[in-house]
């Protein structure tokens, strides 16, 4: 059996599917690791509710902590509170932007401004310019957007404040 | 059945259906960006309706899983809107929909965070987050579409001529949610007409668009009376799962 310090050791390991660069507890997926004796329950919280990774995430934690020895697992979903990128640290944003997506520069939004509104203008992860400009509200996933630098003309993504 | 379920499906049926309609346009989009915006909308809704099925099926209590809501029913049974049927006919038909729509959400969602049923709330929390960027990408393609050329704007008037009618399905009182408002469950369609028409309005007048008038027009596929479009949606949407039930993959 593992102890929850062992646990968090593992799940640290256990990468997001999509942007490998980063881990499930990076991005503040994983809530909590409760370790009883009949039982390791981890609690994840999920990103976007359409997130296709989601079953992906509880799969690989699960076979993770079993490998790791723990005997038997409980993946538990919970909803409230609502995952936001405020969660990610910024240590995670580092290695994000070192992977080459833009971290959200800006706390989670509380209300949307519908009309007149300035995109946000994230940092090239490549050369540092802030000369962006927004090419798509939607990326690759639910969660990012499309930018493209007017410096070094390349495209990038941003991970969009939720 | 119950006015709390019925209150549940009507929003999770709306999720599933617009989500559907969204998602036909995979590989159809005017240009690559507007592809990849109206099919991760339409992924955000159909994980929305994931979760508000789910959550119907438990309150139904008749071992009926999301997957057997969303894809088992007769049409009657669905109590999405009508608006959110409609076949998609245009890029500008399809965008304003979502503004009309999306910005219902963004306030039903916002008074459901206080729901007495707590699931409910978590999955307004949840939700009203991504409501929130479909209302900004929706809006900001109506100004431009609207305030744009000749043809743009010609194309929509006539998707707000056609669509404004049905608006008025989301407003009518009726006594499911006035149960659902008794209950601290949900809110009434008709308390959050106001503050949809103050985000609705100030969009279309940038767009240059001339608002109609409200003449009786009455849809019912909240109460499962749906318009002549509804079979073949249903027909598309069904068809896997009917010839292959139990399907797996």
């Amino acid at each position: 059996m593992l102890t929850e310090a062992q646990a968090w050791g593992v799940l640290q390991q256990v990468p997001d599917p999509e942007i490998p660069a980063v881990s499930v507890c990076d991005l503040g997926i994983v809530r909590s690791v409760q370790a009883q004796p009949e039982r390791l329950t981890v609690v994840i919280t999920p990103t976007y509710s359409g997130c296709p990774a989601t079953e992906v995430i509880q799969a690989t934690i699960r076979e993770a902590l079993e490998q790791a020895g723990a005997q038997p697992v409980h993946v538990e979903t919970r909803l409230a509170p609502a995952w936001t990128t405020d969660w990610i640290t910024p240590k995670a944003a580092a290695k994000l932007s070192a992977w080459g997506i833009a971290p959200p520069h800006t706390a989670a939004p509380s209300e949307t401004q519908v009309l007149r509104f300035v995109p946000p203008a994230p940092s090239c992860p490549r050369c540092g310019s802030r000369e962006s400009e927004r090419l798509s509200q939607f990326g690759s996933t639910a969660c990012k957007a499309l930018y493209r630098c007017r410096a070094c003309r390349e495209p990038f993504e941003y991970f969009k404040p939720i | 059945m119950s006015s709390h379920l019925e209150y549940v499906l009507r929003i999770g049926d709306n999720a599933l259906i617009l989500g559907q309609r969204l998602s036909e346009w995979c590989g159809h989009g005017p240009v690559l960006e507007e592809d990849i915006a109206l099919t991760n909308t339409a992924l955000d809704l159909i994980g929305q309706s994931r979760l508000l099925l789910g959550h119907a099926g438990k309150l139904e209590g008749r071992e009926r899983d999301e997957d057997a809501l969303a894809f088992l029913r007769a049409e009657p049974e669905y109590r999405n809107c009508s608006l959110v049927e409609l076949p998609n006919h245009d890029f500008a038909r399809t965008i304003l929909r979502n503004l009309l729509f999306s910005a219902f959400q963004v306030y039903l969602w916002d008074a459901l965070r206080a729901s007495t049923d707590l699931e409910l709330a978590a999955i307004a929390a949840r939700s009203i987050k991504e409501a929130r960027y479909h209302l900004r990408h929706a809006a900001d393609w109506t100004v431009r579409l609207g305030d744009g050329t000749a043809e743009s704007r010609a194309r929509m008037q006539a998707a707000l001529d056609y669509l404004w009618p049905y608006t008025a399905e989301l407003f009518t009182a009726n006594a499911v949610d006035d149960d659902a408002a008794t209950a601290c469950i949900g809110v009434t369609g008709a308390s959050l007409e106001t503050a949809w028409q103050q985000a609705v309005r100030p969009v279309l007048e940038e767009a240059t668009l001339a608002i109609p008038a409200r003449t009786p027009f009455r849809s019912g596929g909240k109460l499962g009376i749906h318009t002549e479009h509804m079979g073949h949606l249903l027909a598309e949407m069904q068809h896997l799962q009917r010839a292959h039930p139990g399907a797996q993959w």
